[in-house]
């Protein structure tokens, strides 16, 4: 994307924001609360329109096209907040994106039922989404985005809110995803561990701006990063 | 995922897998059943019972667009009154069958839908924003009925009486089971229909967009393309109701086709029933058909304790708003939802 900004009520949300995620790489994207994350993604998966800039996915301009057709396009992505379609089963929700990326209707509940099983939802496979737990809800999104067999991911935090035995599993996924399928990451993510270990490259976004890319190292040791984070330690023991 | 695997869901939040298949057998059974009916009703209890298949009719559509679709729809009479004005006006002035003319209201009455659903959607009106618009767009029908001359002002029209009985004009001896008849193929067909629609991929996303939407469009569900092709086919079918309403009564008038009432009806046995269930809508209307002649009978002969009620207008009013409360308040999900909870604890 290049020079993307996004203003709300003249708050500039994201402010000439532009970079580049090679194909089959794992981009992380850190930043503190507030510095436009989400936003970016809105941007990004069509949610909402830049104010200014464009969005490229591969040499096609998807700048501001509907979500759905980026969707199509091949670029799928989590939310942050689980939105489940609540009152249908873990199968059902995954089936509905299964067919929404074309997808038979009669080949889309064993697509849903293998990518359930991948992401390691299968047990809740017949629950109704609305009543799983915490857990169930950041896989069921990550199932959701994978049904269309998705060339690009946006994750938004689908690490958040896992205790760290449920995290390996899903990192290892994650990678998975990348070496065997080529699926290009993106992904918004708070626990540095998970950053680190995934990311090829890592873009920090400080209140809309880009504070800085670079390898997960070079990022973890430059001091505006430190600073941008005011003292908060950007790593995390936890796992 | 050891700590995920302590977490297991309650019992209740387990769904049974869906099986339209059994749906559709039970409405074949329940078709074969009802077929002899007539045979056996007195006349004036027939005239109820086709009175419950035409608030059916006009339910389950009301329930495609409002109950899966989760749209709340507070005019109905739009499509209503298009197929009754669409069918009448046909047969009338070019002496076209009511089937065709039927079909022709459908077709309309969809058109119309997605002109509304279209408008509504565009600006992005939401929930009771857009119950309004609905509602508008049925009153703006009424008064365009009322003051045109093109289907007859507010006089609206009389179905002219055949010599002979026909089914191809839908006229039959009056309290003839052939009435029964056409309105039980009308109503089985309606809710084939909406079994099938939620079988279907157009059903299912409709579900999920009315779930959630952002969600929806985020996997790549065309959100503004599900909602308008189901507000079309929700138009569609209560517009049949329309079509037989008029040649049943032989009557129609820009208020009995457009009016708030007839918008009131679509709605009233969803509601009881259950809305968003396949069978919610058809149940409501078999405990609200009945309803006005039992309250009319009241009114003719109270019994003595109800002395008071003699005479007095609006008691089917006072009766179905009793009626909602006690429904709302007690039964939440409707009828066919508590008995579905009850079967399913057993």
């Amino acid at each position: 994307m290049e020079h993307v900004s996004r203003s709300f009520r003249g708050l500039k949300a994201v402010d000439d924001v532009s970079f580049t995620v090679e194909e089959g790489s794992i981009q992380g994207i850190i930043g503190p609360n507030g510095a436009g994350k989400t936003t970016l993604f809105n941007l990004v998966a069509g949610a909402i329109r830049p104010d200014a800039g464009t969005v490229h996915l591969d040499d096609r301009d998807i700048t501001g096209l509907a979500p759905y057709r980026v969707s199509r396009a091949g670029m799928a992505r989590t939310f942050q907040l689980m939105r489940p379609f609540g009152s249908v089963s873990v199968l059902e929700n995954v089936a509905v994106a299964a067919m929404a990326a074309g997808t038979s209707r009669h080949d889309a509940d064993r697509v849903a039922a293998d990518v359930i099983e991948r992401v390691g939802i299968s047990r809740w496979r017949d629950v109704r989404s609305s009543s799983l737990p915490t857990a169930g809800l950041k896989r069921l999104e990550l199932a959701r985005a994978l049904a269309g067999r998705p060339r690009v991911l946006l994750l938004d935090e689908v690490l958040a809110g896992l205790v760290p035995s449920e995290r390996t599993p899903v990192m290892e996924l994650l990678e998975a995803l990348r070496r065997e399928d080529g699926v290009t990451l993106v992904f918004v993510e708070h626990i540095m561990a998970a950053v680190m270990r995934l990311s090829d490259s890592v873009l920090v976004l400080d209140q809309g701006r880009v504070l800085m890319s670079g390898s997960p190292d070079e990022v973890t040791k430059d001091p505006r990063v430190i600073e941008a984070y005011l003292g908060e330690e950007p790593t995390d023991a936890a796992s | 995922m050891s700590a995920a695997t302590q977490e297991r869901p309650t019992e209740e939040a387990v769904l049974p897998r869906p099986a339209w298949g059994r749906h559709l057998i039970v409405l074949a059974v329940l078709t074969v059943l009802l077929i002899p009916l007539p045979l056996i009703l007195p006349p004036a209890t027939q005239a109820v019972a086709v009175r419950v298949l035409i608030f059916a009719i006009m339910a389950v559509g009301w329930n495609i667009m409002s109950g899966f679709g989760g749209m709340f729809s507070f005019g109905h009479a739009a499509y209503f009154g298009l197929g009754a004005y669409t069918s009448v006006w046909l047969l009338v002035n070019h002496g076209v069958s009511p089937w065709i003319g039927m079909l022709a209201g459908m077709v309309v009455a969809a058109l119309f839908g997605v002109m509304v659903g279209f408008l509504a959607l565009r600006y992005r009106l939401k929930g009771a924003y857009f119950a309004l618009s609905t509602f508008a767009f049925a009153e703006m029908l009424r008064l365009l009925a009322i003051n045109s001359d093109f289907v007859n002002r507010a006089v609206g029209y009389n179905v002219p009486l055949r010599r002979e009985f026909s089914w191809v004009f839908m006229q039959f001896a009056p309290g003839a089971p052939e009435y029964f008849w056409v309105g039980l193929g009308l109503t089985v067909v309606a809710i084939a229909v909406s079994i099938l629609f939620l079988g279907s991929k157009l059903g299912r996303f409709t579900i999920a967009v009315r779930d959630d939407e952002e969600a929806a469009a985020a996997v790549g569900v065309p959100v503004m393309r599900t909602k308008i092709l189901t507000i079309a086919l929700s138009a569609a079918i209560t517009s049949v109701a329309g079509a037989f309403y008029t040649q049943y009564y032989f009557f129609i008038d820009p208020d009995g086709a457009f009016g708030p009432s007839v918008s009131i009806q679509a709605i009233l046995p969803a509601v009881i029933g259950g809305v968003g269930t396949i069978w919610g809508p058809a149940i409501g209307a078999l405990v609200l058909g009945p309803l006005n002649d039992i309250t009319a009978t009241l009114l003719r002969n109270p019994p003595p304790a109800l002395d008071f009620l003699q005479g007095r207008a609006g008691l089917d009013v006072i009766a179905y708003a009793l009626l909602l409360i006690l429904i709302v308040l007690l039964l939440p999900q409707g009828v066919y939802g508590a008995i579905r909870e009850r079967v399913r604890r057993r």
